[in-house]
């Protein structure tokens, strides 16, 4: 923690809203190109002094992600139905955002699904459309996100995988039992299992140390600096730079524009709730794909009534979820999945979309355990056990280190119906509209769903599982959605998008949209990769335009 | 009404086969969340005790409490909410209590992790398991 201060009433070149994987990204590119940089995070700045393996703290109580209690989401299906509140999106709150408590699968996009418009073809009641760059615009970018921040992962083992210029920096991470199991079984079903790519460090890397296999990766910060949040890989270069400050507990409620329709800089809350506003020569949005989409909504001036870079209508819309099943499996020997990073084997093997199925849809599977004691007792038991007693607990005993799961990342169908917006009477704590989210699936989701889950099964049947189960695939049942794309899709035609190629929005010159929100696909989930990419991506075109 | 919901956590996870919600000490755990961060749970705890108590009275007409009834009338009764939210509260409680962190009361001496197999350890090596030992970490 150390770094620039600069004067809210000194204009800075660029103001980045949002420290997370991609505010990150940005605040060191633009630092280290000679840019004065303020990044405002509205959670705090944590470090790896403050985390712990406390699922009481980071389970149950939101540790590192958005409080409901403090700030409330509602969710309903469709418009005709009240929004009411629920927890139905879930994303990093502090320094470093949702790459301190992420996974870490780091997975990059196929070149189909950049173009799967044209290559599937029209999807009724979606708006599938495809992207207005390609998969080879945006590769050197992948590569330098996998060696700046530091990735695993065995290059060429996927045969599915995109053309790749570079292998990963970093070799694989050691195989668990559950990867032993899942790649034994897929390639007696004629599959092709491959080490899972992850932001962790199998070997030490630029300073960090390698990965010490504690378990505690999804919901947790990591203790040992080996998760390569943007917490430990880029911010500090940013903030080493002496031009950039990453100001924290700064909850940002308007982004400000002049006369010209220009950004001057935003209006935020500081952490005694005090109104500051911090100016700057350019505006980078990357709040994620619900609160960037909420700022802009929120930022109404007399040259934009319905919201900042909205002339298109388009802000907030084409909302796409965190779509996966989940299948269980118990064996006869101990595997203790709790043990090391939660998957680390996948298969690409059902990854593309493909019309003779019927419907639109793929995903990759992956080998994994994301339970911790607590929250394995309660929702990771067979659904046919009992909830409480005598059998309830032998059970326990009996399945938390035997049980493994294979979990479905499946394609998220953009409708326009999808959305988010203001809820028109939650507010919350700041007395700021609240995030209504309007959500439902396409019936071709569920299909693939369904479709990913008999495959699930299939494998852990094939791996001698002695007991096999899956859980619900419900909308309710797979929130909250941690993956949060769609909401500022990215298209040539201003009319029919709200960022250009390069993430400038269509209507405001000095503003960048940089996050999962100007995905105009879902991929098979794993967000993060892509959305870095773009990151870098968006950086150098802005330094570029910035220094001409 | 401690002793009364203590009866049910000791329910949910009985004291035979080893020890349980009462010798892990989860009443405790409950004690210190809603006196904190569950704060305002306060108002379920009295409203869903007071409707158990009810249905107590209702199906046990003559018993003066939870705590004093047969242990196979507990489990009647339990049989009877185990599908109300309050139900689902306590269960969620009575397994964080049992298998969370022990610095917020409950888990005592670790029983929760001893009784599932968690070992809290900073740092393991592989193998973790029966089945990538068996691949030598292949």
């Amino acid at each position: 923690m150390s770094g620039a201060k600069f004067r809210p009433s000194d204009p800075v070149d660029f103001l980045v809203i949002g420290a997370g994987s991609s505010g990150g990204v940005m605040a060191k590119e633009l630092a280290t190109a000679g840019f004065r940089v303020v990044v405002l995070e509205q959670g705090p700045y944590l470090t790896e002094q403050a985390y712990t393996h406390d699922e009481i703290k980071y389970t149950y109580q939101a540790g590192l992600t958005n409080d409901p209690k403090v700030q409330p989401i509602t969710y309903r299906k469709n418009e005709s139905e009240p929004a009411k509140r629920i927890k139905a999106i879930e994303y990093g709150r502090q320094v470093g955002g949702g790459s301190v408590h992420f996974t870490a699968n780091y997975w990059r996009f196929h070149e189909s699904d950049f173009q799967e418009r044209s290559q599937f073809g029209e999807v009724p009641g979606a708006g599938l459309a495809d992207w207005p760059i390609q998969y080879k615009d945006l590769e050197p970018y992948y590569t330098k996100a996998e060696y700046e921040l530091g990735i695993s992962g065995l290059a060429g083992a996927n045969p599915f995988e995109a053309p790749r210029s570079k292998p990963y920096p970093l070799p694989p991470m050691p195989v668990k039992s559950s990867g032993v199991l899942f790649d034994r079984a897929a390639k007696k079903l004629g599959l092709h299992p491959y080490p899972a790519p992850v932001a962790i460090l199998s070997q030490p890397y630029q300073g960090r140390g390698a990965c010490v296999h504690c378990g505690f990766c999804e919901s947790f910060g990591c203790e040992m600096r080996a998760k390569s949040s943007t917490l430990v890989s880029v911010i500090p270069i940013a903030e080493k730079t002496g031009r950039c400050e990453i100001r924290p507990n700064s909850y940002v409620r308007k982004i400000e524009t002049d006369a010209r329709g220009r950004a001057t800089g935003a209006v935020y809350f500081d952490s005694n709730r005090r109104e500051v506003f911090q100016r700057a020569k350019a505006v980078v949005l990357c709040a994620n794909g619900a609160e960037t989409a909420r700022l802009l909504l929120l930022s109404k001036s007399k040259l934009s009534p319905q919201g900042l870079a909205n002339s298109s209508g388009l802000v907030g819309k084409y909302l796409m979820w965190d779509n996966g099943g989940f299948a269980s499996g118990w064996f006869e020997h101990p595997l203790n999945e709790y043990k090391s990073i939660q998957a680390t084997r996948v298969i690409h093997d059902y990854y593309r979309a493909d019309p003779k199925r019927g419907f639109y849809g793929g995903g990759g599977i992956d080998a994994r355990f994301d339970y911790y004691p607590a929250s394995f007792a309660l929702h990771g038991m067979p659904p046919d056990a009992p909830k409480w007693g005598g059998e309830y607990k032998q059970m326990l005993s009996a399945y938390f280190t035997h049980t493994m799961g294979v979990l479905a990342h499946s394609s998220s169908l953009a409708k326009i119906e999808n959305s988010i917006s203001l809820d028109p009477e939650v507010k919350d704590s700041w007395g700021l509209p609240a995030v209504r989210v309007t959500y439902d699936y396409h019936p071709d989701d569920v299909a693939t769903l369904k479709w990913l889950l008999t495959k699930q099964v299939e494998i852990l049947q094939a791996a001698g599982a002695k007991k096999v189960w899956t859980t619900g695939i419900s909308v309710e049942e797979v929130m909250p959605s941690r993956h949060l794309m769609g909401t500022c899709r990215m298209g040539d035609d201003p009319k029919q998008s709200v960022v250009d190629r390069y993430n400038r929005a269509h209507d405001v010159a000095n503003l960048w949209i940089v996050d999962g929100s100007c995905f105009v696909t879902s991929g098979r989930q794993q967000p993060t990769a892509t959305i870095q990419a773009l990151a870098y991506r968006a950086a150098d075109f802005a330094i570029r335009g910035a220094k001409a | 009404m401690v002793a009364e919901i203590d009866a049910i956590t000791a329910q949910i996870l009985p004291s035979t086969d080893g020890p349980g919600a009462r010798e892990a000490g989860v009443i405790y755990f409950i004690d210190r969340a809603l006196a904190t961060f569950d704060s305002d749970l306060r108002d379920a705890y009295r409203v869903g005790m007071a409707e158990i108590q009810q249905k107590r009275k209702a199906m046990f007409p003559a018993s003066a409490s939870i705590a004093g009834l047969t242990n196979e009338r507990q489990i009647g009764l339990i049989h009877a909410i185990e599908s109300t939210e309050f139900f689902e509260l306590l269960r969620t409680h009575t397994l964080y209590g049992f298998l969370g962190h022990p610095s917020y009361g409950g888990n005592r001496g670790r029983a929760g992790w001893e009784l599932i197999g968690f070992e809290d350890r900073m740092a393991f090596e592989p193998p973790f398991g029966y089945y990538d030992a068996q691949d030598g970490g292949k």
